[in-house]
């Protein structure tokens, strides 16, 4: 814990605002039902109320509180695009790791059938299925999941096959050490430094991909509050000039962001702890 | 030279496979339906003899690798079936809407990729610099934003604010080329922002790898000047990677433009892919899907055979 | 050069030259202070261990500093030109044209979409030395000249479609495009086999003489150095350690560290006696491998007794590594069997039973990859102990304690990670990891080739006491000869998959020779000046080359 703190003391400011963005997010997230004014769907005034106007952020287009709305929004937002990406990650590494390490057959077949896969792009395959399945949150969670872990499984099965033709991999295996031994000793503590940058990535991208679903009247259903579906709700304002319509996507792009920073100083930190 | 053209050989028969393999998913997709598509589209109360004579109009009664069979060669001969919503053949449906979807895809392919390759390059070749900093920052903050981000921004500031363009493209079959321009300019616009972004930043970390090459530095140390070791020595090199930066962003297009054109309510092929999909007009939304899916996956076989093709290692076999 | 005018003949002098470089977010001093001077026609030699700094020094003479280093200090002058003020272009001007730089790798110095004899011309023609024809018939020459095969039409190849000798030379060629002053030689034959780098030596050697270019040629060899150099300058850790002429110093070193380093390989164990009713504790018969289609191994036979080594040499191809892998199964035979200890074992290391996989350990070249950057020492060392032995708690702690006792490390050791040890020092770690299996068998491959001179002679000496007391056989695996000749007691020489000799150490080391041991044994550099002359001569005589 000391070694965090001070590494994140010498850190640039990039970084640092990175780390404040997504604590601030955090907390919001945790704590939306402490924080929050009025409840998630309590309408509290007229249509489109302009800002200050006892509202801290004005209303929605059917008058709830939009302050409310944006932080309930990232509760469950965010939520989730974590829940989601977790999964894709726990199936990714996982299907990854094996392939590499077991290679042979079972990492042909394996690999074949995700090549084939990841040439349907997300959206396109997500939006197919969700059609068909309908789209509740656990039905939305598993196909994101399913789908993104696809790109996990690349990335991962690209840094164990880094980690799996070193000599000190050979020597474990020769040992006569089991698959897990193999993953869970020799093949992930050398690979986390990537596979952490890349949980970054990866939850900005589910999280930017929910929220256009949500845009597209796909993703989360309403009432529930969600960026992306605020934005859509709220899209005719903007013609009238109003631009409450901005506020979720400027969240969502803050977010982003800042997560977008921290990983970027991660990633530069661990390339300079493997060159020297 | 025989060598290459039986690994792009190779590389053709597996594109062909992977279509087909798709064609199978999309197909398959729709068939794993919970329960029955005459019942999801009629509803459950629907009587059962309207629920048989749908079934036996739409042929569903037949075993699978029939039906699969019969959808894949109607569509290979251009019949895409009818729309579920209104009777319509979906070919005449999709035909304009591919045409539009097409022509927005390439305005903004013309613009973002001489832009974002030619300023990749100079952040490259200018590391660690302000312009090259302030082009990363404008970058990541770029990729951070969902598309539709963009898209109202570039609404409220040139359509609302400043009345330049218009902030729908209505655009139809007999719209004269130059007034198509001018409608399709603002999501072609933000289009471009998307795709630039991430083929700036590509371009660039190419280069940075490239410039770090032994054979960089030998060609400095044997005296020439930096213009021509750029121009001579590293952009030939640079020519793969870039190629197939490029081309895995027009793949990035391809996807956004499906956003994109609900935002500024463009009569595309991503616009009905949407409306289908909320509908449950499943025989649009195959057929959509597998055009979308398939343009893809032309796209990434021509990066491919285009890198090997490129490949002096293997252009010149020992 | 006494009695000359020293002034006029002086082409390069470089005072007080100090070199940083940068880690993080400091800068650390590489080069702490080096007086070099190079008369012209002169061939100077810097030769060091690796982190000496000779590389460094030897780009600083072109006035160049690779990116994330920089010349912080010292006065440089190539003939009456101040090169540490001189502009871009200045220096661009001299670069290729007075003074060339020949890289280590030639693979990768040339740029792979051009012919080698566009990429010769483009110096001259840039330099407006000579036109692009010009320039052209002068490449062919110059590749003759090199003893290059087809020099008129191999220009017109692709660098990957030379091997790496002849694009080494290729690269020599390039340097003498010009016709510089001064040609800096970066460790150009480091990455080669013995046998291709006698007639790059030889090329190089010949060429500077023709055309009384000066020299800077740079290696951690020092009989290579002792070839080419006519003044030696040795370096260590940034510092001048001593600077002589090449016979004097080899005649007479006067600092430790260089007598040091002229000693290295004297080192030699006794001759273990063979007794021949000893049942070999590992026996390999009729033994054939396969890549894919190329056949790997051919009809491998030999038999290695307890307690003793034996050395298996040959050079990059010839199938020596594949014959560990092969033994261990890692590379299951297609044919032939290898028994341990009387019993056969499965090809398939994963049809090994524990007992056997215990019982044959094998160490690797480069202790960087061959150790778990996440692991701690003690982990490393220990897990053998419960995995094999069963060990735990007190008792594996304390055995732990007892091998780093062994390989002479100090036992706190054990909480450090790998990479806060050095290179000579991770070997051992690796040695006590074999070790704590208790094996009969340790299969060394190539595991002194990745450190340095100084550092091998330890391990060397380590792995000989360590078989004195424990007993243990093991099969070394190298393409040095000397090792051979220090540590083995009885021989294999490989060529191409096959053995071509093999027998007691004396008997394979004394004539008469097979055709190839004889080739390998001669290409040995030896720390004699005029060794490189008296082969080249002997071979010609013989009409071979």
């Amino acid at each position: 814990m000391k070694t965090i703190f001070k590494t994140l003391l010498l850190a640039p400011v990039s970084a640092k605002l990175g780390v404040l963005i997504i604590i601030i997010y955090m907390i919001a997230a945790i704590f939306a039902p402490v924080i929050a004014p009025y409840s998630e769907t309590e309408v509290v005034g007229d249509v489109w109320e302009e800002m200050g106007s006892g509202f801290l952020l004005g209303t929605d287009q059917i008058g709830r509180d939009l302050f409310t709305r944006l932080i309930y929004g990232a509760r469950n937002t965010i939520s989730i695009a974590f829940v989601t990406t977790m999964l894709s990650f726990f199936i990714g590494i996982t299907g990854g790791f094996l392939a590499a390490v077991v290679g042979g057959w079972i990492d042909q077949g394996i690999s074949r059938v995700i090549d084939i896969i990841m040439s349907i792009p997300i959206l396109i395959f997500a939006l197919m299925i969700l059609s068909v399945l309908g789209t509740s949150t656990p039905i939305l969670i598993i196909v994101i999941a399913v789908l993104d872990s696809t790109r996990v499984f690349r990335l991962s099965r690209a840094v164990a096959m880094d980690v799996v033709v070193m000599d000190y991999v050979e020597v474990a295996r020769l040992r006569g050490e089991n698959l897990w031994y193999l993953m869970r000793h020799e093949v992930l503590p050398n690979t986390l430094a990537p596979l952490v940058a890349e949980f970054g990535l990866r939850f900005c991208f589910v999280f930017l991909f929910i929220s256009s679903l949500s845009f597209l009247g796909l993703g989360i259903q309403p009432p529930t509050a969600d960026w992306g579906s605020m934005v859509r709700e709220n899209a005719g304002a903007i013609t009238f000039g109003i631009l409450t319509p901005l506020l979720p996507a400027v969240a969502i792009a803050v977010l982003t962001i800042g997560v977008n920073l921290v990983v970027d100083w991660f990633l530069h930190k661990t390339a300079g702890i493997k060159e020297s | 030279m025989s060598n290459i053209l039986k690994i792009v050989a190779q590389r053709l028969a597996l594109g062909v496979f992977t279509l087909f393999a798709i064609s199978i998913i999309i197909f398959l997709g729709v068939e794993a339906l919970p329960g029955d598509l005459a019942e999801a589209v009629l509803g459950r109360s629907a009587l059962p003899e309207t629920v048989a004579a749908f079934r036996r109009e739409l042929r569903l009664d037949l075993p699978m690798h029939i039906r699969y069979y019969e959808w894949l060669s109607a569509f290979l001969q251009g019949d895409l079936g009818n729309s579920l919503a209104n009777g319509r053949e979906i070919s005449e449906l999709i035909g304009t809407r591919l045409a539009n979807t097409l022509f927005l895809a390439l305005f903004s392919a013309f613009i973002a990729v001489p832009v974002a390759v030619f300023l990749g390059v100079v952040a490259a070749l200018y590391r660690e610099t302000w312009f090259d900093k302030s082009i990363s920052m404008f970058t990541l903050s770029t990729i951070s934003m969902p598309e539709f981000f963009i898209g109202y921004i570039m609404i409220a500031l040139f359509a609302v604010e400043i009345n330049i363009f218009p902030s729908i493209s209505n655009v139809t079959v007999e719209t004269p080329f130059f007034e198509r321009l001018y409608s399709t300019a603002l999501p072609a616009i933000t289009l471009t922002f998307i795709v630039m972004a991430h083929m700036m930043r590509m371009t660039r970390a190419a280069i940075v790898n490239l410039l770090m090459s032994p054979y960089i530095e030998m060609a400095t140390l044997k005296g020439i000047p930096r213009w021509r070791v750029i121009v001579m020595h590293a952009l030939p090199n640079a020519l793969s990677p870039i190629i197939n930066v490029i081309i895995i962003n027009l793949a990035f297009l391809v996807v956004g433009v499906v956003v994109v054109e609900v935002v500024f309510v463009y009569p595309g092929l991503g616009q009905l892919l949407v409306d289908s999909v909320s509908s449950r007009d499943l025989p649009v939304v195959q057929a959509s899907c597998l055009i979308f899916a398939a343009t893809y996956v032309l796209l990434n076989l021509t990066a491919d055979i285009l890198s090997i093709v490129t490949n002096p290692r293997l252009l010149h076999p020992k | 050069m006494i009695g000359k005018d020293r002034d006029s003949n002086r082409l390069l002098t470089m005072t007080g030259l100090q070199i940083e470089g940068r880690t993080d977010e400091e800068w650390i001093k590489i080069v702490k202070g080096v007086d070099v001077h190079v008369d012209r026609g002169e061939v100077l030699g810097l030769i060091g261990e690796s982190g000496a700094g000779k590389s460094t020094i030897g780009l600083a003479a072109m006035g160049y500093a690779r990116p994330g280093c920089r010349i912080s200090g010292g006065e440089l002058v190539f003939d009456g030109i101040d090169l540490r003020n001189s502009s871009s272009r200045q220096l661009q001007d001299l670069h290729g044209r007075r003074i060339a730089y020949v890289a280590q790798s030639a693979a990768a110095s040339f740029n792979p979409a051009f012919k080698l004899i566009n990429q010769f011309a483009e110096g001259p023609v840039q330099h407006n030395v000579s036109s692009y024809s010009e320039a052209v018939e002068e490449g062919k020459a110059l590749f003759e000249t090199l003893n290059l095969p087809n020099p008129d039409t191999i220009g017109y190849r692709y660098p990957h479609q030379v091997s790496g000798g002849q694009l080494q030379r290729a690269m020599t060629a390039m340097a003498m495009a010009c016709r510089p002053d001064l040609i800096i030689f970066d460790e150009p034959t480091t990455a080669l086999d013995v046998t291709t780098q006698i007639e790059v030596l030889a090329a190089i050697k010949d060429i500077v003489k023709r055309f009384n270019t000066a020299a800077i040629y740079v290696t951690h060899d020092l009989a290579v150095v002792a070839q080419m150099a006519d003044r030696i300058m040795v370096l260590r850790h940034g510092l001048l350690v001593e600077e002589n002429s090449a016979r004097e110093m080899l005649a007479e070193p006067k600092q430790e560290y260089t007598r040091e380093l002229l000693s290295v390989r004297t080192f030699r164990k006794e001759q273990q006696p063979i007794l021949d009713g000893q049942k070999p504790i590992l026996e390999v018969k009729n033994l054939n491998a396969f890549y894919g289609d190329f056949h790997a191994l051919k009809n491998i036979n030999l038999k290695v007794r307890p307690a003793t080594t034996m050395a298996v040499v040959g050079e990059s191809g010839s199938g020596k590594s594949t014959l560990a892998r092969a033994i261990t199964g890692l590379l299951p035979p297609t044919s032939g069997s290898v028994t341990y200890d009387g019993d056969i074992l499965a090809p398939s290391f994963k049809s090994r039973n524990r007992e056997f996989l215990r019982r044959i350990q094998m160490i690797y070249q480069m202790p960087d990859t061959a150790l778990n950057a996440r692991q701690r020492i003690g982990e490393i060392v220990g897990r053998p102990l419960s995995f094999y032995l069963g060990m735990s708690g007190a008792d594996r702690k304390n055995r732990v304690a007892e091998l780093m006792d062994m390989i002479e490390l100090p036992a706190n050791y054990v909480d450090r990670f790998p990479s806060e040890l050095s290179g000579g020092q991770k070997q051992r770690i690796c040695i006590a990891r074999a070790l704590a299996a208790e094996p009969d068998l340790i299969i060394c491959d190539e595991v002194t080739s990745a450190l340095d001179e100084l550092v091998s002679e330890e391990i060397l000496k380590l792995l000989q006491r360590l078989q004195d007391e424990l007993k243990v056989s093991y099969l070394f695996i190298t393409h040095d000869l000397a090792t051979v000749k220090a540590i083995s007691d009885e021989i294999v020489v490989m060529l191409e998959g096959e053995i071509v000799e093999q027998g007691l150490k004396d008997e394979v080391l004394s004539p008469p020779f097979h055709e190839y041991t004889d080739l390998l044994l001669s290409s040995v550099p030896e720390m004699d000046p005029d060794w490189l002359e008296h082969l080249l001569r002997k071979r010609e005589a013989v009409g071979g080359n």
